[in-house]
């Protein structure tokens, strides 16, 4: 393969330089900001600030709820990505197999992703809701008593439900489309070796999905992490009492409603230190096992 | 149709500049749906009344959202002239040295009559300086009563209770009886925590309860307190008690819907209980603890106050001065209570609504007022607390932990207390 060379040394500079303002502007700008004011407890208004080393870090990871929430975070995160990918695959799979009707299986399955989420968060808390919930009824009939807002483990049964009915359809589409994309030599080739359908799934068709796998895996720990937020918020509407939350929420929390600039500054420091050091999990010891076809 | 657009555009440039020889102020504000239109409408009124300034009023959310973009906006030096901030905000907004000019400065440096005593006693010193000076402006006040459903209580032959040993010994079991939920509240650290305090005469934190220079602690690991949540605790186990979280409407509703027999909420939930409500229902004082006082004290008010934001001009201020003399007019305070049930906040305005015979056709809606006018003690004009809107949540969680039964009492009241005073110690570095 004949190698490209750029011939102009500051070419390949100026090229990078929009994306780079970017991350600048919107990621090491505002990352530096929070790092200095984590050392510092600030005044909102004024921002007069009282430098107070680490003691941002050891209030916040000392405070009574901060290990449960770190817990719970762990815990929503991995049911979130799991029970999403794994539903997501399982249905991209039924409905590749599908041969009539195939376009409406699809249409229907996807129609989930175009609900914006404080939208399917306030549907959620419908279904859930202690007084009229369709899902409250259900569950009473096999007699267990939901209390979404009073049980720490109800509540976070109902937002890990609604978390992962969000992004299944999402997972749908890119596992379909990797799905198809495999060829179908491929797949006659492997029928003639073997008879069993769910050996054939594991050894040939899951494999040869791992590239697809691997990008949802990331940007559905994203979601979970992140991207939730809209979910959560609306679940404990407004009053998180002795709900499940999870660190973004409450770095929101301590930030925007309590007005302690310096303390959740320190802790979304806490969580970048934590995403990055994930981020760094995933491409050394996952991605070496992905192989792109 | 092109010249008469034009004409039409001209016009308007014609309007607004002429308009623009009387003096803007902007009045930020937290008060949705019907609240927001009784603001826009006496905003309406005030610009009507006279033609030197004009008053615009803008919904930015909720409290905490309102007071966040008042953050924002002062930061970029482009603040409005008028913020509404809620009581657990206060100490934010005082703690801020220069941030807010002081109400009873701003008028009488405007030459508008000023009398504290002109206030209700359950509202004057409530948004006041440690001298007593009135800071905030006391706009939207209420305070928490005993809502009860007329119906149930005659059917369980029994009328609302006094005391909480009356609500315990009598009231609960025979509306439990009566196949009824006994009781909910909707906010355990206003109502139960707070109001608490007030209705018992217990100090609530030192620096008397906050409103002195040092740095205050709270008080909240008191036994009569506990012996409080302990009740109540049992209560719930027992039946005699509803706990629907730490919502406000989840514990509002089962009353709505004549699960739950009696309901304590805001003095200003009425007019929406009016609406929802198609029963007939009653109100009265929050009940107390004969083993802990035999006379039972005035409430504190919840609710928001009015602050006048500094970095105007002086015509500016003026007309602020001019508006909050418009508002606490016995004739707009009256229209206020009529539209919204929060409390009327003069001693004027609460004779109006009594001459004009408002109590005789409603008289639910004269117990907030009469609540706050009980006889005072020493510790309840109210309470300053720094990082308050935190030590709500703090109390929230752990109350809820004793509701679930993942804590005891004693466990979650010690909590609350090191995590509350590790807040406030955190405060007191903020203003440097």
């Amino acid at each position: 393969m004949k190698k490209s060379v750029f011939t102009n040394p500051t070419l390949p500079y100026l090229l990078l330089f929009p994306q780079m303002a970017i991350i600048a502007v919107f990621f090491l700008w505002p990352a530096a900001e929070a790092i200095w004011s984590s050392f510092f407890i600030l005044d909102p208004f004024f921002g007069n600030a009282t430098f107070v080393g680490f003691e941002n870090y050891t209030d916040a990871v000392t405070r009574s709820d901060y290990q449960r929430t770190a817990i719970f975070t762990f815990w929503f995160t991995f049911f979130v990505a799991f029970l999403s990918l794994a539903i997501g695959l399982m249905l991209a799979v039924s409905a590749d197999r599908v041969l009539r009707g195939k376009s409406a299986y699809k249409t229907l399955l996807m129609w989930v992703y175009a609900i914006a989420p404080p939208v399917a968060g306030l549907i959620g808390i419908m279904l859930f809701d202690q007084h009229i919930g369709p899902l409250v009824k259900f569950a009473a009939f096999f007699g267990w008593e939901l209390q979404v807002g009073v049980s720490y483990f109800d509540t976070a049964f109902a937002m890990t439900t609604v978390a992962t009915w969000k992004q299944i359809p999402y997972n749908f589409i890119f596992f379909l489309s990797g799905l198809q994309s495999i060829p179908s030599s491929v797949k006659e080739a492997a029928a003639i070796d073997c008879r069993s359908e769910m050996r054939r799934f594991w050894t040939i068709t899951f494999p040869l999905l791992a590239p697809t796998s691997f990008f949802l895996l990331i940007l559905n720990i994203t979601y979970a992490f992140f991207e939730t937020f809209g979910v959560i918020d609306l679940m404990v509407k407004g009053e998180p009492g002795n709900n499940p939350v999870t660190l973004v929420y409450k770095v929101f929390q301590d930030g925007f409603r309590g007005l302690d600039v310096g303390g959740s500054a320190a802790q979304s420091v806490i969580l970048m230190i934590c995403v990055l050091a994930l981020t760094v999990v995933q491409f050394r010891l996952i991605e070496r096992r992905v192989h792109y076809g | 149709m092109f010249r008469k657009t034009l004409l039409a555009a001209a016009g308007a440039a014609f309007v607004a500049g002429s308009a623009s020889a009387q003096t803007e102020i902007t009045w930020w504000h937290a008060m949705g749906g019907a609240l927001g239109e009784a603001v826009n409408e006496i905003a309406k009124r005030f610009n009507e009344s006279q033609s030197d300034y004009v008053i615009t009023p803008v919904y930015k959310g909720n409290y905490e959202e309102t007071l966040t973009a008042t953050i924002a906006a002062f930061r970029a030096g482009e603040q409005p002239n008028i913020v509404q901030v809620f009581e657990a905000g206060a100490a934010t907004l005082m703690g801020a040295d220069g941030a807010v000019v002081p109400v009873e400065d701003l008028l009488k440096a405007n030459d508008v009559p000023f009398d504290i005593n002109d206030y209700i006693s359950g509202v004057r010193y409530f948004y006041a300086d440690d001298s007593g000076k009135m800071v905030g402006m006391p706009f939207n006040s209420s305070t928490p009563i005993l809502y009860y459903n007329v119906e149930a209580l005659e059917q369980a032959g029994v009328t609302p209770p006094k005391t909480w040993e009356e609500f315990a010994e009598v009231t609960a079991p025979a509306l439990k009886e009566a196949g009824y939920v006994p009781a909910a509240q909707s906010h355990l650290p206003w109502i139960f925590t707070e109001n608490f305090f007030s209705r018992h005469n217990l100090q609530f934190a030192t620096e008397n309860n906050g409103y002195g220079e040092g740095t205050p602690e709270i008080l909240i690991n008191n036994d009569a307190i506990k012996a409080h949540f302990t009740a109540v605790k049992d209560w719930v186990d027992a039946g005699l008690f509803g706990y629907y979280g730490a919502g406000w409407s989840d514990n509002q509703a089962p009353f709505e819907n004549q699960e739950v027999a009696m309901w304590m909420g805001s003095s200003a939930s009425f007019g929406g209980l009016k609406q929802s409500a198609d029963f007939d229902f009653s109100a009265t004082y929050l009940p107390y603890w004969e083993a802990v006082t035999s006379e039972p004290t005035n409430t504190f008010i919840g609710g928001a106050a009015l602050w006048a934001l500094t970095g105007h001009e002086s015509d500016e201020e003026k007309a602020t001065a001019e508006f909050f003399n418009f508002l606490s007019s016995p004739e707009m305070q009256f229209f206020w209570h009529q539209e919204t049930g929060y409390v009327p906040i003069t001693t004027a305005a609460y004779d109006l609504a009594k001459s004009e015979g408002w109590y005789e056709e409603t008289p639910q809606a004269e117990i907030g007022i009469q609540q706050l006018s009980l006889p005072g003690g020493d510790w309840t004009k109210g309470y300053r607390l720094g990082f308050y809107v935190q030590i709500r949540d703090v109390m929230n969680r752990e109350y809820g932990r004793i509701m679930a039964g993942e804590a005891t009492v004693d466990e979650a009241f010690e909590v609350i207390e090191r995590e509350s005073n590790q807040l406030l110690e955190r405060f007191a570095k903020t203003s440097g």
